[in-house]
């Protein structure tokens, strides 16, 4: 039996793990009728690859086509002027005349960051581009910023998202890596600001030394990963090279800046090949890093993972390196490629981690926003603090780290408090808009029975397929 | 009791212990209770246990220095050279009962003197990064319950501390729920029960919150102030019933008092002491079971800055706290104020490892071997549990 009308089932991989994930059977009915079947396919491809359909919107007939669409179209945020780290200096400068003069204080980073956290999450929500606003969240959590770093952390985490991540999520990767690594925000939330070379001019006056913190976390998590096998003298020999990357809250042009006399002196050896001196020599470092075929690997593996399935099929992973490796990692390319896997065309293999819940809920509401900042709220509530990860690894990626009991039932009490809304649309409408053929009878079942179509919307919102992609 | 009843006690379970003797021990061991009080934002240990007799403070600080004790508005005397905050006035009622100990110029694994990074590799309590909290890793070594997690947090988000692949729940009995028909979450797990990913979950999830919602039934939080005293109500009760947690972990923050920090700080303790006392309170006969570590990622400056506040530190100071602690004294092993005797010349020099602390109350309290503690705080062999600790 064919499990789905439009792939062969013999070109698709078995799944590890998808029997665990995927509780019962999702699996299409086979028909002749492809107009249903590309419909689902449609749904698929807004669930897997956006945040689920915004109401009844219109469906794409070309799936791919629109897919690779949106890989083409460029950022519409990115054409709008975007949050600045001079605004979120200008903001700090404020706070700390006011509190200097005893005068009552103004909105500091807090209000900062509710702010344009809000627009982000409301922009995920009203976007006709998901894929791309999808491969901004995914890459922002890769290079993690976490609020929880303090108060520049908080306060230009808006910033670095639309300055850092936002330009690059469809170019190359190295160059994601080397404006991440010069932006104020990671150079800050990583500590950098605060490695001193300790041959440095600043270093050999000051008795001040590296700190290793944003080395080891961009080999460990945001390059070549754990397992490429580097040692300490790597980490030491890398943050000697990215020593003298800081920041300037100050004047008129705040941001990255260059400290020459708090750089290490000399060129480096990283994983046996050695850079010149200075930016331009880390720079290189950079490049080379970010191109490693355990770098390709690392990312590739992350990538499947988002997109195919919790674990991710070697066969999948493996292609992505190759696409990486033949194209000088270019995102654009390896996205085109994930779409084209047959494997990621296998409906609800992924579980919605929080965020990503609230903003399918959200869409397939598709009520006028609510004033404040009851998004952002709900992030926290549903225990996914938007930007704000307790650790640089960012949010986990699988359903075992997502899946548990009380935490559900918050779902399940928040879907309650959005079914309540003016003008909710029915359960039967947002299944048959969202859903189509996997709406299950058990599920529809539960609906059914509920006592009042509020209830039978938020059961629908807590249902097993609701909460998949 | 005597060190030599006890002797005789542990004896008798020695010698019947083939025979299934110790299990009463253990059964013992797993009825106590842990909880952890986190103080974010790095606290000033040396404005909060006070070293009056130290003639050097005055010179460091002379605008945050207590009144000596006997003096108005003065230190409540620890027994000589130490003084408690006077906001401190229900914890030192518990000095006085030999049930509170403060602990002076301890520190965690980081010296970094970052919140972030402070705070983290206090809750990771490891020198090196790893993915799980401590108390998450103590949970893990507990018995499961079949009621609830053996480890909570009272509030709205988990703290990394809990975090690791042992469940534990963050509850916050305050987060309205919306109104729901009776059968709302009974049908919503039905519609799970075939996915054995989910269903399972949210089962067990469904059985925790209707036993929480019972032990919390009836709570009164008359003459509570809201926040930290409240949450610290409703943990009292969830650990005060015989079949219910065992861990749990509260917070507070407001200690970062760069400025104006006589005021910011009296205030901020006053709330500690508030939750304190409700704790004591509602724990009732199982305080004599529990025991409470409270601490803060680091200390503050030993100069006093230009706007009467402290800057980020090192060494501070931290509390156990419960009927199980042998307080009524101070651990400290001083190290002065003298300049030369400042940790980087500027603050705090810490003499004891927290982890000492932790390890010298965890291991004895919950019957765990140096092995196990070694999974609690991987790294920290060459670091000893402080003995002493607990009541003998």
């Amino acid at each position: 039996m064919h499990r789905f009308g439009w792939i062969r089932q013999e070109s698709c991989e078995p799944l590890q793990g998808l029997d665990q994930v995927n509780g019962f059977s999702f699996n299409l009915v086979t028909t002749d009728d492809m107009l249903i079947c590309m419909t689902d396919m449609a749904l698929h491809a807004v669930r897997r690859f956006g945040f689920g359909r915004r109401g009844s919107e219109a469906l794409p007939d070309d799936v791919h086509g629109w897919l690779r669409s949106q890989l083409d179209a460029p950022d519409p945020l990115l054409g709008r002027p975007g949050p600045t780290m001079l605004n979120t200096a200008l903001v700090a400068r404020r706070f700390a005349e006011a509190q200097k003069a005893k005068e009552p204080l103004p909105g500091g980073f807090s209000g900062l960051f509710t702010e344009e956290m809000t627009a982000s999450l409301q922009y995920a929500v009203s976007t006709d581009l998901p894929l791309r606003e999808r491969l901004v969240w995914f890459w922002a959590n890769h290079f993690t910023v976490s609020a929880r770093g303090g108060p520049w952390s908080f306060g230009l985490n808006g910033t670095y998202v639309h300055e850092a991540i936002r330009p690059h999520v469809t170019g190359r990767f190295a160059d994601m890596v080397k404006a991440v690594m010069r932006h104020p925000a990671m150079l800050d939330y990583l500590d950098n600001t605060h490695s001193i070379g300790p041959d440095s001019p600043i270093g050999l006056k000051q008795h001040r030394g590296i700190n290793e913190n944003l080395a080891r976390e961009s080999l460990e998590l945001h390059t070549l990963g754990i397992q490429a096998g580097y040692t300490q003298r790597d980490v030491i020999a890398y943050a000697g090279m990215l020593s003298g990357r800081m920041m300037n809250t100050e004047g008129a042009s705040p941001g990255f800046v260059y400290r020459a006399d708090a750089h290490e002196p000399g060129p480096e050896t990283v994983f046996g090949h050695t850079f010149p001196d200075g930016l331009e020599g880390s720079e290189d470092a950079l490049e080379w890093i970010a191109d490693h075929p355990a770098t390709r690997r690392h990312i590739a593996n992350q990538l499947v993972q988002h997109f195919v399935a919790d674990v991710p099929p070697p066969k999948c992973v493996e292609r992505l390196e190759a696409v990486l490796r033949d194209t000088g990692g270019d995102l654009k390319a390896a996205m085109l490629a994930i779409i084209d896997m047959p494997e990621a065309w296998q409906p609800l293999t992924k579980f919605r981690a929080p965020a990503e819940y609230i903003i399918a809920v959200q869409r397939a509401l598709d009520l006028p926003f609510e004033p404040g900042p009851g998004l952002l709220d709900a992030t926290n509530d549903l225990g996914q603090p938007f930007r704000n990860p307790l650790l640089p690894n960012g949010w986990p990626d699988t359903a075992a780290d997502w899946v548990a009991g009380e935490p559900l039932l918050k779902r399940a009490d928040w879907a309650m408090t959005q079914a309540l809304r003016p003008n909710a649309p029915s359960a039967d409408a947002v299944a048959s808009a969202t859903l189509g053929e996997l709406y299950s009878s058990t599920t529809r079942a539960a609906v059914t029975q509920c006592p009042n179509r509020t209830e039978a919307l938020a059961t629908l919102f807590a249902s097993p397929e609701f909460l998949r992609r | 009791m005597n060190p030599t009843r006890r002797g005789l006690l542990l004896g008798s379970a020695a010698m019947f212990s083939l025979g299934g003797a110790s299990l009463s021990v253990r059964a013992a061991e797993s009825d106590n209770r842990f909880v952890l009080v986190f103080l974010r934002g790095a606290m000033d240990g040396l404005n909060v246990v006070e070293p009056y007799g130290d003639p050097n403070l005055k010179i460091w600080r002379p605008n945050l220095v207590l009144p000596e004790p006997g003096q108005p508005k003065g230190l409540a005397d620890l027994g000589g050279f130490w003084g408690l905050h006077p906001s401190l006035k229900s914890m030192h009622a518990l000095f006085a009962a030999n049930d509170l100990l403060p602990i002076q110029c301890v520190a965690g694994p980081d010296r970094s003197r970052s919140h972030f990074q402070g705070q983290d590799m206090m809750e990771i309590g490891a020198e090196t990064r790893m993915t799980s909290g401590w108390l998450n890793r103590i949970a893990a070594l507990l018995p499961a319950n079949p009621n609830c997690d053996t480890a909570f947090n009272m509030g709205a988000t988990s703290p990394l501390v809990l975090h690791g692949p042992t469940t534990t729940t963050t509850w916050d009995p305050f987060h309205p729920r919306p109104r729901v028909s009776a059968g709302y979450y009974d049908n919503i797990v039905a519609m799970h029960a075939n996915d054995p990913l989910i269903g399972p979950k949210l089962a067990d999830g469904l059985r925790e919150r209707h036993y929480i919602d019972r032990v919390l039934s009836s709570t009164s939080y008359d003459g509570i102030s809201p926040g930290f005293p409240r949450l610290a109500r409703a943990a009292a009760r969830m650990l005060a019933a015989p079949d219910g947690p065992r861990l749990a972990e509260l917070e507070l923050g407001g200690w970062d008092t760069h400025a104006a920090q006589a005021p910011l700080l009296g205030d901020t303790l006053k709330i500690l002491d508030d939750g304190i006392a409700v704790l004591r309170a509602g724990l009732g006969d199982v305080w004599s079971k529990t025991a409470i570590l409270v601490l803060t990622e680091f200390g503050r400056t030993v100069r006093v800055n230009g706007a009467n506040g402290t800057d980020h530190g090192t060494g501070t100071a931290a509390f156990l706290a419960g009927g199980a602690i042998a307080g009524g004294r101070v651990v400290v092993d001083w190290p002065g104020l003298k300049q030369n005797q400042l940790f980087e010349d500027r603050d705090l020099q810490p003499t004891l490892d927290i982890r000492a602390v932790a390890k010298g109350v965890l291991g004895p309290h919950f019957g765990l071997s140096a092995d196990k503690l070694a999974t609690v705080f991987p790294g920290s062999e060459r670091i000893e549990p402080k003995a002493g600790l607990l009541k003998a």
